[in-house]
């Protein structure tokens, strides 16, 4: 059919599609649906890896695309303080009338404290701006609409185009389209080297310094994703003068903490060495990971400002973005993260199950990197133990990727980022065989 | 270094949410709340449905549950159980393979994806008619989703507090070819004034007539008259006339789950073919603003929806819940009646829903609100599940002297 023809070529989805109906010449006799024109988006790429793995008969498979944490059988973990919650929740016969537009104030403080440490000059004194948001997505959308609609020209006017977001290259691929459709323009920075699996330092700082001045520059807190690399305190500290010098806006994003290194306040010193420099940072977090409260959605989205009358200010502001995408925000999740951490006891459960699936993480790339010494292999494995959090971006090329899955049944995404929540005691020596026979 | 945002100014408040605030600060013991958008029980309590405490109890026992995430689209039986329920299980839509279904964050989310996927992919310059007395966050949606400001139409004749059916014809008629119409498929908010089956049929005839792509609003479906079928009766014969629509639904109201967030849209097309597509562009839009939808309450209302004994319990529940709405409106009118309240009060019964249009002015409104603690909306929009019979005979007199003493003004 003439229609299905030409929309195929429209393999990306086009944006303001002015017009979908075709030429006169070509006009059915039958009226067809205004939808008929639309568009069909690119695949998700990571589905395609489970979908795959899914039809895949071999009883030694591996799936390495997975982003949620499994436990060491491959199984997904609900922390036993996340289960007490809940039933302590359901005993409590709590009502489910609707939280706020800026969602529940208690977990919100909590929120805050936790990514900016209890003696937070501006958390104690309310000049926080913050809100409840949809897991980390949220934070970033809202962070995104708040810039595109007030972040002025570096003289304090207003901008005469869009901001501009500079995310490190790679990033999380849900970012860019995030701060697109939040009106705002999407650049990128150095970040990875493929030689060396590291950090190109210099090539990050040059192109920060580089970039218009006043650009907002979204970071990693810690586990940068897809890549596992960070930079360490050191470089932290200097990208922190470097933004300072060229006023760029710093966003953090904080997927990971305390899912990184075990520990809550280690994770978080890289914003935290931000904040102590003086930077009033913007700050999305995702209670997924270090919750496992992925499918419940909680996160929070904070600004650091001078003035509560400031922070007032800001969070009038966000409300009136909440309202128009979703009124307020949903309450299951957020309760389940107050009990636990309104009850002692369950607050130590979850910092110590917390801790638990971050080591068993660490274990699993020593393990990996071990086997595939012990195997010979000549490539080196050094950047698995380097890297930190769930990813590893391994190196493996295009064809080894697709060999690993046709021949061995391991699946993994394209630019070769192994989940290590995929990877557990029984099956890492197959998958560290597999990985040396496809890259000697 | 300050901020980069030290000179925001800040937004003015909701006008809904800034009065249940005002509430909650005024000591007065005889407060009685009518802004409140939320059923309350005969003692003035929230309610959650028994159905819906049994089936967390059941999830919270469950060992197997996980938090893992939903897809974009969310819980798939959700989607198709949600689908059957407003569009009829026998749908010749849905038989057709013509129904795109995605779970939403209750009907504001649905509403926000359902709009943006129309920016987005249809025309960014769309035209969106909205009913001229209309919930309000409605005119929020429609411009932050990307398309122009929306236009209204005629909807209540102030007069009889019912439709203005011909205005509302003689306005949708001059809608461009491809207009967006918003329409409330029963109880509307704030008026309670739905059109009757032969208006419906009316508004589908101008629908037809200029092409026009209805988009329908359905958060009380099953609240507003106790029966789902009679409440879904007008997004069913515009589908039964094979157009290109949208449908939002919301389970805030009628499963009592507010603050879960649960809802779902629908792309309904009037060809089949392209489902795929428009699937993927409403995971993508839906990917770039949360992700994926919250969890909880589509699993609560999956197994609602999927189960026989669940949902005869929750029709049940329905039907005591629009009982005592229509219970207050009764003795409203009634007191109003025996008080002798100057007007015509058979607007109170004949509109359904928990909103009821009174007439008042902004003016008499501030009287009562200053006099007697009765709170509501300037539009003189009252909920009547604020109402109970403690309270009932007391609105009534402030309603009488707000009335005689307080002339109209507005």
């Amino acid at each position: 059919m003439f229609r299905q023809t030409l929309f195929r070529h429209l393999s990306r989805p086009l944006p303001r599609l002015l017009s979908t109906q075709p030429s006169a010449a070509f006009a059915p006799a039958v009226p067809t649906s205004r939808f008929a024109g639309v568009p069909k988006g690119p695949e998700d790429a990571i589905l395609g890896v489970t979908v795959a793995f899914n039809a895949d008969p071999n009883p030694n498979k591996i799936n390495l695309g997975v982003g949620a944490y499994r436990d060491d059988v491959g199984l997904p973990f609900v922390l036993s303080p996340v289960r007490e919650a809940e039933r302590r929740i359901v005993h409590a016969q709590h009502h489910m009338e609707y939280l706020p537009v800026a969602g529940s104030r208690t977990f919100v403080d909590k929120a805050i404290r936790l990514a900016y440490g209890e003696h937070n000059h501006h958390v104690k004194t309310g000049q926080v701006a913050s809100i409840q948001t949809l897991s980390g997505t949220g934070a970033c959308r809202m962070a995104g609409v708040l810039i595109q609609r007030f972040l002025p020209a570096l003289d304090g006017g207003p901008r005469d185009e869009s901001p501009l977001v500079l995310l490190p290259n790679p990033s999380w691929a849900n970012h860019a389209a995030i701060f697109r459709d939040s009106g705002c323009a999407v650049g990128q920075y150095k970040y990875y080297d493929p030689a060396t699996k590291n950090l190109d330092f210099e090539g990050c700082v040059s192109s920060l310094e580089d970039a218009p001045d006043g650009s907002v520059v979204l970071l990693h807190a810690c586990a940068h994703n897809p890549t596992g690399v960070d930079p360490t305190p050191e470089q932290w500290a200097k990208l922190s003068a470097v933004l300072k010098e060229k006023r760029h806006q710093p966003l953090f994003d904080m997927a990971y903490q305390g899912f990184t290194s075990g520990d809550m306040e280690v994770d978080a010193a890289s914003v935290r060495r931000f904040v102590d420099d003086g930077h009033r940072i913007v700050l999305a977090q995702s209670f997924s990971k270090n919750f496992g409260l992925y499918g419940q959605r909680v996160g929070c989205l904070s600004v650091l400002t001078d003035s509560q009358e400031e922070a007032l200010a800001i969070d009038s502001q966000l409300k009136i973005i909440a309202r128009p995408m979703y009124s307020n925000p949903p309450i299951a999740g957020v309760r389940i993260v107050e009990e636990v951490l309104s009850d002692p006891e369950l607050e130590r459960q979850w910092r110590a199950e917390m801790k638990g699936m971050a080591e068993r993480i660490i274990s699993m790339r020593t393990m990996l990197k071990g086997y595939l010494e012990e195997l010979g292999s000549a490539q080196n494995w050094d950047h698995i133990t380097n890297q930190n959090g769930m990813f590893c971006f391994s190196g493996i090329s295009k064809e080894q990727v697709a060999k690993l899955r046709d021949e061995h049944s391991v699946y993994l995404t394209e630019n070769g980022r192994i989940s290590m929540a995929g990877v557990t005691s029984q099956n890492v020596g197959y998958l560290a065989d597999a990985v040396h026979k496809v890259t000697k | 270094m300050s901020s980069i945002f030290s000179s925001v100014p800040t937004a003015p408040p909701d006008a809904i949410l800034g009065l249940t605030a005002q509430f909650r600060a005024d000591p007065d013991p005889r407060k009685v709340n009518l802004g409140v958008g939320a059923f309350r029980t005969s003692s003035n309590k929230p309610y959650v449905l028994p159905v819906v405490r049994r089936v967390e109890q059941q999830l919270a026992d469950d060992p197997s549950a996980t938090h893992e995430y939903l897809p974009q689209d969310g819980l798939q039986s959700f989607c198709d159980a949600s689908a059957r329920l407003i569009l009829g299980a026998d749908s010749p839509a849905l038989a057709d393979g013509r129904v795109t279904t995605v779970q939403a964050l209750s009907g504001t989310g649905a509403l926000r994806v359902g709009f943006a996927f129309v920016a987005n992919f249809i025309s960014s310059s769309t035209a969106v008619y909205v009913p001229k007395q209309t919930w309000s966050n409605h005119r929020n949606v429609i411009p932050a989703a990307g398309l122009p400001r929306a236009l209204e139409y005629r909807y209540l004749d102030p007069s009889t507090g019912a439709v203005d059916i011909a205005a509302l014809v003689e306005d949708l008629d001059k809608a461009p070819a491809g207009s967006i119409v918003l329409l409330h498929g029963c109880a509307h908010n704030p008026t309670g004034a739905d059109p009757t089956q032969a208006q419906w049929l009316q508004i589908l005839d101008v629908v037809k007539r200029r092409k026009l792509v209805p988009f329908f609003d359905n958060a009380y479906q099953g609240f507003a008259s106790g029966s789902l079928e009679t409440d879904a009766w007008s997004v069913r014969t515009f589908v039964a006339a094979g157009l290109d629509m949208l449908v939002a639904q919301s389970y805030a109201k009628n499963m009592g789950m507010y603050g879960e967030r649960v809802g779902a849209l629908s792309v309904v097309a009037s060809t089949a073919g392209a489902e795929d597509a428009v699937r993927s562009q409403l995971k993508a839009t839906i990917r770039a603003m949360y992700s994926s939808p919250p969890k909880h309450g589509a699993m609560v209302a999956a197994a609602i929806l999927g189960d026989e004994k669940l949902f005869a319990e929750w029709e049940g529940e329905l039907v005591k819940m629009s009982a005592r709405i229509m219970d207050m409106r009764v003795k409203l009118k009634a007191a109003l009646e025996k008080n002798a309240t100057p007007g015509n009060w058979d607007r109170i019964t004949s509109q359904i829903g928990m909103f009821s249009y009174t007439g008042l002015t902004s003016q008499q409104v501030t009287f009562m609100r200053e006099k007697y603690h009765v709170y509501m909306t300037a539009n003189g929009r009252i909920s009547m599940a604020g109402l109970t019979d403690d309270t009932v005979q007391y609105v009534a007199d402030a309603m009488k002297d707000a009335v005689e003493s307080v002339v109209k003004q507005d």
